[in-house]
């Protein structure tokens, strides 16, 4: 059982890592808690869904679709909502709200054109063959999953590491006013951020309704509790952070369902967030909160 | 001539009314319209409204037509209270169907009984509603009923000596499902080898699945609403496990072969309605609901038609006075020795006990028709 619960928090953990890291992204180089990121996971799920039913296409080109679908949805909110606040120099909880009415907006658009019901992808495209590694047990499709959600967190990483665009967005997260002053278009980079915290947002939000079989209006609400979670617990708009957060909030939920009851999971998965925030209250790779000149 | 004619519209626009107002009876439905509970609270207003045209159609009650008000209670509890009041004091209804969710029903039925308006509920299945008082009445057969017979026709007919329990623990309709199912399971004498909860808007149910597997049950015993329990289902396939699954009344659901299409097999559910019974009544409604929605219809639809025919049954029997608080007790009155026919099967009501052991609401009397799925359908089992 302990190699099969093992895999189930590694697949798992790869779908939270892959959320959070949006959501972190987004506050980190913003400065705004988007609380729409939950709306975003469940549009992505839908956008993956309508291109395999209506389109027909197939799994890989649906993941595609929906993170172009996300993205597009990240620019707009931007366009929309971010820049025009920043522009004006709303205060900080301005954009935040207006997230809120964002999701709701996008949940009920979703729920009027899909209905309220769960849905499900068609069974015929998803590939059922089990594969047995020893004790455990594993679908093709699950390892497809784990594959990509690893993929994309490795190319962001790699991104944000070495390539120019990555400096210069580690430059902006650090101070918005330096990095103008160094020749970074500032504005151009809060659009491009939102739009790839956006995609990964969605993406997340497909393999997990991939994984599960369950697309539904309101599933981003319970994932966006999460990475909250996991974002403030990896230190908020720390990449690393949220990396290690999601793993560790996947791992906590199944090993408290294995050994000590599912009825505890998420008192044990919280519980043991709230120790780590008491010894740590920036968070696990959070710097110390200092003002910014 | 443009006078004349708008005196003339103005007359007949006038005669419609006065006869509108005359010869209609008016009554509340509050259900579940959107948000999470939509997906039951859809197909029990269409159930409702399939009743109402044929009853309508047939010449009404009496030669009164039935006008049905039909409100949105979000499937919350606060929303429910709020659209019972609206329907009971604005809209001066005779009586009530509706809320959709039991945890619902909990909150808003006390409004409806402290001022003395029946309040029918088609899909309340939790125990304890009825309790609430003697105008709460419902068609919906409590799991109470319903859970030990399946039980005890699938361990019958699987031979199953011991079984693992999963069961949605933040849900009062899927809860007390799991309270009926431990009960039944202590007089079985069946020993549960673990017990696993999820919680409402779980996508992921793999870890339980895991630890269930490694406890080596003989079938698992799920209480669970499709939304949950379908990904259950596939979820379980995925992992291997192939085990037999006895599900509440929240599994018997044609929607089960779409959300768990191909790995629905072997799932075995007790309900006084199925969509495969054969009774005339049945494939009448079945017929009826896929014509006018070219939808297939589920129990929540099934029990909201029943519920609406008792009622006009009962009607039918009452001598309306034209004055509200009198003729809501002769509805009252009148439902419990209502006897009805449809699609769930022969029915009628039984008063049940209130918290103080006084008498209070009424419950349904039917008999449950146990199913096992095979091949993306359900086979009654004898």
């Amino acid at each position: 059982m302990l190699a099969q619960q093992i895999v189930n928090a590694i697949s798992l953990g790869g779908v939270y890592a892959l959320f959070a890291l949006g959501f972190t992204l987004i506050f980190g180089v913003l400065n705004v808690l988007n609380l729409a990121h939950g709306a975003l996971f469940m549009l992505g799920a839908y956008a993956a869904l309508a291109a395999v039913v209506f389109l027909q296409l197939p799994l890989l080109a649906a993941v595609l679709v929906a993170m172009l679908v996300t993205g597009i949805a990240g620019w707009i909110l931007d366009k929309v909502i971010f820049a025009p606040l920043r522009t004006r120099r709303a205060p900080h909880l301005a954009p935040m709200i207006a997230t809120i009415g964002v999701a709701i907006t996008m949940t009920s658009l979703v729920e009027g054109s899909f209905g309220a019901e769960n849905l499900r992808f068609p069974p015929e495209v998803l590939p059922t063959e089990i594969l047995t590694l020893g004790p455990v047990q594993i679908t093709q499709l699950e390892l497809k999953i784990i594959f990509l959600a690893f993929a994309l967190m490795g190319v962001l990483l790699w991104g944000l590491k070495k390539s120019r665009f990555g400096r210069a967005l580690r430059a902006l997260a650090e101070s918005p006013k330096a990095a103008a002053l160094m020749g970074v278009d500032v504005e151009g980079f809060f659009r491009v951020t939102s739009i790839i915290a956006a995609l990964l947002g969605g993406a997340s939000g497909v393999l997990i309704a991939l994984n599960t079989n369950a697309v539904f209006p309101h599933m981003g609400q319970p994932m966006l509790h999460k990475g909250i979670a996991v974002v403030i617990l990896g230190g908020m708009g720390d990449i690393r952070g949220a990396l290690l957060g999601g793993f560790f909030l996947a791992f906590a939920e199944v090993f408290s369902v294995a050994y000590i009851g599912s009825t505890m999971r998420d008192a044990v998965a919280f519980g043991s967030l709230f120790v780590v925030l008491l010894l740590r209250p920036q968070g696990l790779f959070g710097h110390a909160a200092q003002r910014r000149a | 001539m443009r006078l004349v004619e708008i005196f003339i519209a103005a007359i007949i626009g006038l005669v419609y009314m006065t006869g509108l107002a005359a010869a209609q009876i008016k009554i509340g439905a509050a259900e579940a319209l959107t948000g999470n509970a939509a997906q039951y609270g859809t197909p029990i207003r269409k159930g409702l409204e399939l009743a109402l045209r044929d009853i309508n159609g047939s010449g009404g009650i009496n030669g009164q037509k039935i006008e049905l008000l039909v409100e949105d209670e979000q499937g919350k509890k606060e929303e429910a209270i709020t659209v019972f009041k609206k329907l009971i004091f604005q809209d001066k209804v005779l009586m009530l169907f509706g809320p959709t969710l039991s945890n619902s029903a909990q909150a808003s039925d006390p409004v409806a009984q402290s001022v003395k308006v029946v309040v029918f509920g088609t899909s309340n299945t939790a125990d304890g509603i009825t309790s609430i008082g003697n105008y709460v009445f419902r068609n919906s057969v409590t799991e109470a009923d319903i859970l030990p017979v399946t039980l005890r026709v699938a361990a019958h007919k699987t031979g199953l000596k011991k079984v693992a329990v999963l069961y949605g623990n933040d849900d009062i309709f899927t809860k007390s499902g799991y309270d009926n199912f431990k009960k039944a399971l202590q007089d079985l004498k069946i020993p549960v080898t673990t017990t696993e909860t999820f919680a409402k808007g779980d996508v992921d149910f793999k870890p339980q699945l895991t630890k269930i597997k490694a406890s080596n049950p003989d079938a698992i015993v799920l209480s669970a609403l499709v939304a949950e329990g379908a990904p259950i289902l596939v979820q379980a396939r995925q992992a291997g496990i192939t085990l037999p699954f006895i599900g509440g009344n929240g599994m018997n659901s044609p929607r089960v072969f779409e959300l768990a299409k191909d790995s629905s097999d072997n799932l075995w559910v007790g309900s006084p309605w199925s969509v495969e019974n054969p009774a005339a009544e049945n494939k009448q409604f079945i017929a009826a609901y896929r014509k006018a929605y070219a939808a297939v219809p589920d129990q929540f639809a099934a029990q909201a038609y029943d519920a609406m025919h008792i009622v006009a049954q009962a009607l039918k029997k009452t001598k309306l006075s034209g004055k509200l608080e009198a003729d809501r007790i002769s509805l009252r009155d009148a439902l419990p020795a209502t006897q009805w026919t449809g699609a769930t099967g022969p029915f009628k009501f039984r008063q049940v006990r209130g918290r103080a052991g006084k008498p209070a609401g009424y419950d349904a009397v039917q008999t449950a028709i146990v199913m096992m799925t095979k091949d993306n359908r359900y086979v009654i089992q004898k």
